[in-house]
C-alpha cells in the first residue's frame, strides 16, 4: 500500500517537474510547480514528517507560489514567444546537456544504490512538538537568526521593487 | 517500508530536472522556479536521511532551508520587477550590460 502511493505521488512530483519546463507561459508552470510541491508534501507524510509536510504546503504553496502568480500577473506578460527560447545555440546546449545530465542521473544512482539501508530501531516522528522542543532548545540561534535574514530580505525587496532606483 | 534509495533516487531525479530547467530556459521566472525545484529535490533528501536514522535534525535543516528559499524568493521577485521595468524583457540573455 505504501509504495503503491509512494510511486503515485513520486510519478505526480516528476511529471509535474518536468511540466514546469515544458510550459510555454510561466503562470502555467508556477501552477505546475504547485502540483510538485504538494507531492512533495505527501512524501513528507509517507516518511513521517507531518509538521515539514503541513509547512511546505503553507508555506511554499500558500505564500512563496502565491507571490510567484502576483508578479506574472503584475507584469502582465505576454506568452513566450517561440523563437526566443529556440536559438541555434540553445538546441546545441540541449542536445550536449540532456545526455551529460541522464549521465550525471547514473551516476548518482549508481552511488545511492549502494547506500546501507540500516533501518534504525527508533521511530521517530517530526511532529511539532518534536520539531517545536529541538528548535527552541538545541537550534536557538540560528532560529532567531533567520527572523534577521528575513527582515533584511523584506527590506531588500522594498528597496529592489521601488520605482524610482 | 520504502528504502532509503528509492527517496534518494527521486531526489536526484527532481534535482536534475531542476537544473537542466536552470540551464535551458532563459526565461528569468522559470529560473527561479527552477531553483525552487532544486531545493525540494534536496529538502527530500534531508527528511528522508532524517527519517532513516531517527534524528529530528534533518528535518530542522528543512526548516531553516525554507525560510532561505521564502527570502530568496521575495528578493528574486523584487529583482525580476526592477529587471522587467529597465528591460521590458524576462530573458536573461537580454540583460548583458556588463558584457561589451
Amino acid at each position: 500500500m505504501i509504495q503503491i502511493l509512494f510511486f503515485l505521488f513520486a510519478a505526480l512530483a516528476v511529471g509535474a517537474a518536468i511540466n514546469v519546463l515544458a510550459q510555454k507561459h510561466v503562470l502555467y508552470s508556477s501552477l505546475a510547480l504547485i502540483v510538485m510541491l504538494t507531492a512533495v508534501s505527501a512524501l513528507f507524510i509517507l516518511l513521517q514528517a507531518e509538521f515539514l509536510a503541513v509547512i511546505n504546503v503553507i508555506v511554499y504553496a500558500g505564500a512563496i507560489m502565491v507571490l510567484f502568480v502576483f508578479v506574472i500577473m503584475l507584469l502582465n506578460l505576454p506568452a513566450d514567444p517561440a523563437g526566443e527560447d529556440g536559438s541555434d545555440r540553445l538546441r546545441w546546449l540541449k542536445l550536449i546537456g540532456i545526455p551529460l545530465g541522464i549521465f550525471l542521473l547514473l551516476m548518482v544512482g549508481a552511488t545511492v544504490w549502494n547506500v546501507s539501508n540500516s533501518t534504525n530501531a527508533t521511530q521517530m516522528t517530526g511532529t511539532a512538538q518534536a520539531i517545536g522542543q529541538s528548535l527552541f532548545t538545541d537550534y536557538l540561534l540560528p532560529f532567531e537568526l533567520t527572523s534577521l535574514l528575513i527582515l533584511i530580505a523584506l527590506m531588500g525587496a522594498v528597496v529592489f521593487a521601488k520605482k524610482d532606483l | 517500508m520504502i528504502p532509503l534509495h528509492w527517496y534518494l533516487i527521486l531526489a536526484a531525479v527532481l534535482f536534475l530536472i531542476g537544473v537542466l530547467g536552470f540551464f535551458l530556459k532563459r526565461n528569468i521566472i522559470t529560473l527561479l522556479l527552477s531553483v525552487e525545484i532544486m531545493l525540494n529535490a534536496v529538502n527530500l533528501t534531508f527528511v528522508a536521511f532524517s527519517s532513516q536514522h531517527g534524528l529530528i535534525s534533518g528535518q530542522i535543516f528543512v526548516f531553516f532551508v525554507l525560510v532561505v528559499a521564502a527570502a530568496e524568493a521575495a528578493v528574486g521577485l523584487a529583482l525580476v520587477i526592477a529587471m522587467f521595468r529597465n528591460r521590458e524583457s524576462l530573458n536573461v540573455d537580454r540583460s548583458n550590460l556588463l558584457k561589451w
